[in-house]
């Protein structure tokens, strides 16, 4: 047999038919569905007089519109976001899908309920509307966003029209420093690759340093993969995914689970696979990195400058100037001078656990500097409450944190919690697009950590500087 | 769907790389449960003023392009969220077909479930359209789709690339669904075989 990547094996196990030209037909074991990109697709099958196909399959949770205050299950006081949340609900139970509304404290960001209750496992494939979709590669499943189109054609036919797409290998070597983590990593390739350096990829990240992270630090790499461009990022499950996935709600039990099992520890890339594109960096050559611009490759680590637009070449000139004007940032600037008014800690990317614990361990008895805002948005109510118990909250609150409930909240910006014209935030999220978080708004994208060093002092801040 | 077969008209500049999805159409109009009335929001935030004036600077606010049926744009157009307003939007403006050097994959796939027509070309060909687009009203710029020609105003002729199953729904306004849903022995049979070999999923 010829050798294979970890992904032409996650797509031979689920191609339903192949045409002549190499258009697939590949089935989907998971399909996530949000409010927003959900109810025109659910409308579509409504007018065609067509069924969701496998409705045990599919999973409905609304998380980008809510608001994370309290209340919320009574009245969503925005009509545009509590009809669409209605609509959900609406389509959920008609359907008859699996749902968990905003009342249930299984609620939450859709890509992180999906893994907590045992959905997403390796070696599946996975799709939602919804281009963070990525995240849940880190179990070695096939995850990748799809467009409202294609969310009903999932709906209708439990399957997608693909094309394959190539692979690529990223590696970290070694380990990584202290004050280091898995966001670092993220965004140190995407500042290595582009933003488009990943189209028509999927990658695989590997490498000691990938292996040493926790099942939260992996959905943390591979969330990112499509701000690198990438369809989908992959990471080989081992024990460490295993262990997180025994137990969950919904994940194999007794002697389906130790079949699973057996199959799962078949899904690696052969030794000789081959590989369309390799980037390796080195876990010892990682630092803290806040992006200064406008684009996720605008990536520096934070001991550097704000860069001039002549460093670049070509388009990307231009873009520069834009994204400098944008931010208000004058080219030679150190990054730790840039002062911030906001911090936010949470979103699909870093709205875990382990992301919480690690910002609460800096903040454990400091205070955010005055007149911050600062909020800790949980990835899902079970988060929430874990954190409760460990005591996080209550360091959160004491150093001035706002302590929200579950939702997407300012990763987007949907939901009430904006941010004003010329606001400056720290941000855990993935995307720091122009009005991203609210218009007019400034973004700085950097690790938990990271975000609750600037909360203390008020700038961007080296963690490692608060670590000794 | 609306079929794409030839299209003739007036091709809108915006040599920025990077236009990202929240630029095309930011987030408080993906509170819509219907997949109309996008085209006045398109580009939002680059096109209008806070007090919903419009920027007179901007390209499509612009009396030569406001009829724009094609955008020349820089590269990786149509990165960041899977949002299909994102092509809702383009479509209702009146754009069919989008020119640049490269498109983010999500995007790229959205726009073909909408009658639009992305291509991606070489950057010296792209500039080639790039350089009409910024003559306005003055160049009609041709795209036949089924010959995969772009023929500019001077009459030069470029070919692009497509996939051919691409190609066909296009021209023909098939619906992907209906053509999956020929296909459902082979999905029946796949489940069955599934449930044998990964009966846990
Ligand atoms: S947290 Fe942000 S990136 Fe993640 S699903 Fe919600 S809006 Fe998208």
């Amino acid at each position: 047999m010829s050798p294979k990547t970890l992904y032409d094996k996650i797509w031979d196990a689920h191609v339903a038919h192949e045409a002549d030209d190499g258009t697939c037909l590949l089935y989907i074991d998971r399909h996530l569905v949000h409010e927003v990109t959900s109810p025109q697709a659910f409308e579509g099958l409504r007018m065609t007089g067509r069924k969701v196909r496998a409705p045990e399959r599919t999973i409905a949770v609304p998380d980008h519109n809510v608001p994370t205050t309290a209340g919320r299950d009574i009245h969503i006081d925005n009509e545009e976001s509590r009809i669409q949340v209605e609509a959900l609900d609406r389509n959920a139970r008609e359907f008859g899908v699996h749902y968990y509304p905003v009342s249930d404290i299984r609620q939450g960001i859709v890509h992180i309920v999906g893994p907590e209750q045992g959905w997403t496992l390796p070696g599946m494939t996975v799709v939602c509307g919804d281009s963070h979709t990525a995240t849940h590669g880190a179990f070695g499943a096939l995850a990748h966003g799809i467009g409202t189109s294609e969310v009903e054609h999932v709906l209708a036919t439990q399957t997608l029209i693909q094309k394959k797409s190539k692979n690529m290998k990223v590696e970290i070597t070694g380990s990584l420093r202290p004050g280091v983590t898995a966001k670092d990593i993220t965004l140190s390739v995407i500042g290595a690759t582009g933003t488009a350096g990943g189209t028509g990829y999927v990658i695989e990240y590997c490498g000691q340093a990938i292996r040493e992270l926790s099942m939260e630090g992996r959905m943390t790499v591979c969330n990112m993969a499509i701000e690198g461009g990438a369809r989908a990022g992959l990471i080989a499950p081992d024990e460490v995914t295993f262990a997180y996935c025994q137990g969950r709600p919904h994940a194999p039990k007794g002697a389906a689970w130790e079949a699973a099992v057996a199959w799962w520890k078949t899904l690696y890339s052969d030794a000789d696979a081959h590989w369309d594109r390799v980037l390796t960096l080195r876990g010892e050559d990682i630092a803290p990195v806040v992006t200064w611009g406008t684009s996720p490759e605008d990536v520096l680590p934070i001991t550097g400058t704000v860069p001039a637009p002549e460093a670049f070449t070509g388009g990307k000139v231009e873009a520069a100037k834009r994204a400098l004007d944008y931010m208000g940032l004058t080219p030679g600037m150190k990054l730790s001078d840039i002062a911030i008014d906001t911090v936010f800690i949470g979103s699909c990317t870093n709205g875990r656990i382990e992301d919480l614990r690690a910002a609460a361990a800096i903040l454990k008895g400091r205070k955010v500097k005055e007149g911050m805002r600062a909020m800790v948005v949980p990835g899902s109510g079970l988060v929430r409450a874990q954190a409760e118990e460990e005591g996080l909250a209550e360091i959160f609150i004491d150093a001035g944190f706002e302590w929200r409930l579950a939702g997407c909240s300012m990763c987007l910006a949907m939901n009430p919690d904006q941010l004003q014209p010329g606001e400056r935030c720290a941000a855990t999220s993935n995307r720091n697009f122009e009005g991203r978080q609210g218009r007019g708004g400034r973004t700085h994208l950097m690790s938990p950590a990271m975000a609750a060093a600037a909360a203390v002092t008020g700038h961007l801040t080296d963690v490692r500087e608060m670590m000794q | 769907m609306t079929p794409f077969t030839t299209l003739s008209g007036i091709a809108a500049p915006m040599p920025l790389v990077n236009i990202d999805t929240d630029m095309i159409i930011p987030k408080q109009y993906l509170k819509t449960i219907l997949r109309t009335g996008l085209g006045v929001a398109l580009f939002d935030e680059m096109r209008y003023n806070p007090d919903g004036t419009e920027k007179p600077d901007f390209v499509l606010n612009q009396p030569q392009y406001r009829q724009a049926s094609i955008l020349v744009a820089g590269e990786n157009f149509g990165c960041g969220s899977s949002r299909e307003h994102a092509p809702w939007a383009i479509a209702d403006f009146g754009i069919r077909c989008v020119i640049s050097t490269s498109f983010a994959d999500i995007f790229y796939n959205n726009c073909f479930k909408n009658g639009i027509l992305p291509i991606a070309l070489p950057e010296a060909e792209r500039d080639l359209c790039m350089k009409d687009a910024e003559k306005g009203a003055n160049a009609r710029i041709e795209v036949d789709l089924a010959a995969q020609t772009i023929t500019l105003s001077d009459g030069q002729v470029i070919t692009f690339d497509i996939d051919p199953f691409r190609k066909h729904c296009l021209l023909n306004g098939l619906d992907d669904i209906g053509l999956t849903m020929e296909k459902a022995a082979s999905i029946d049979a796949y489940e069955d075989a599934a449930a044998q070999s990964r009966p846990w999923v």
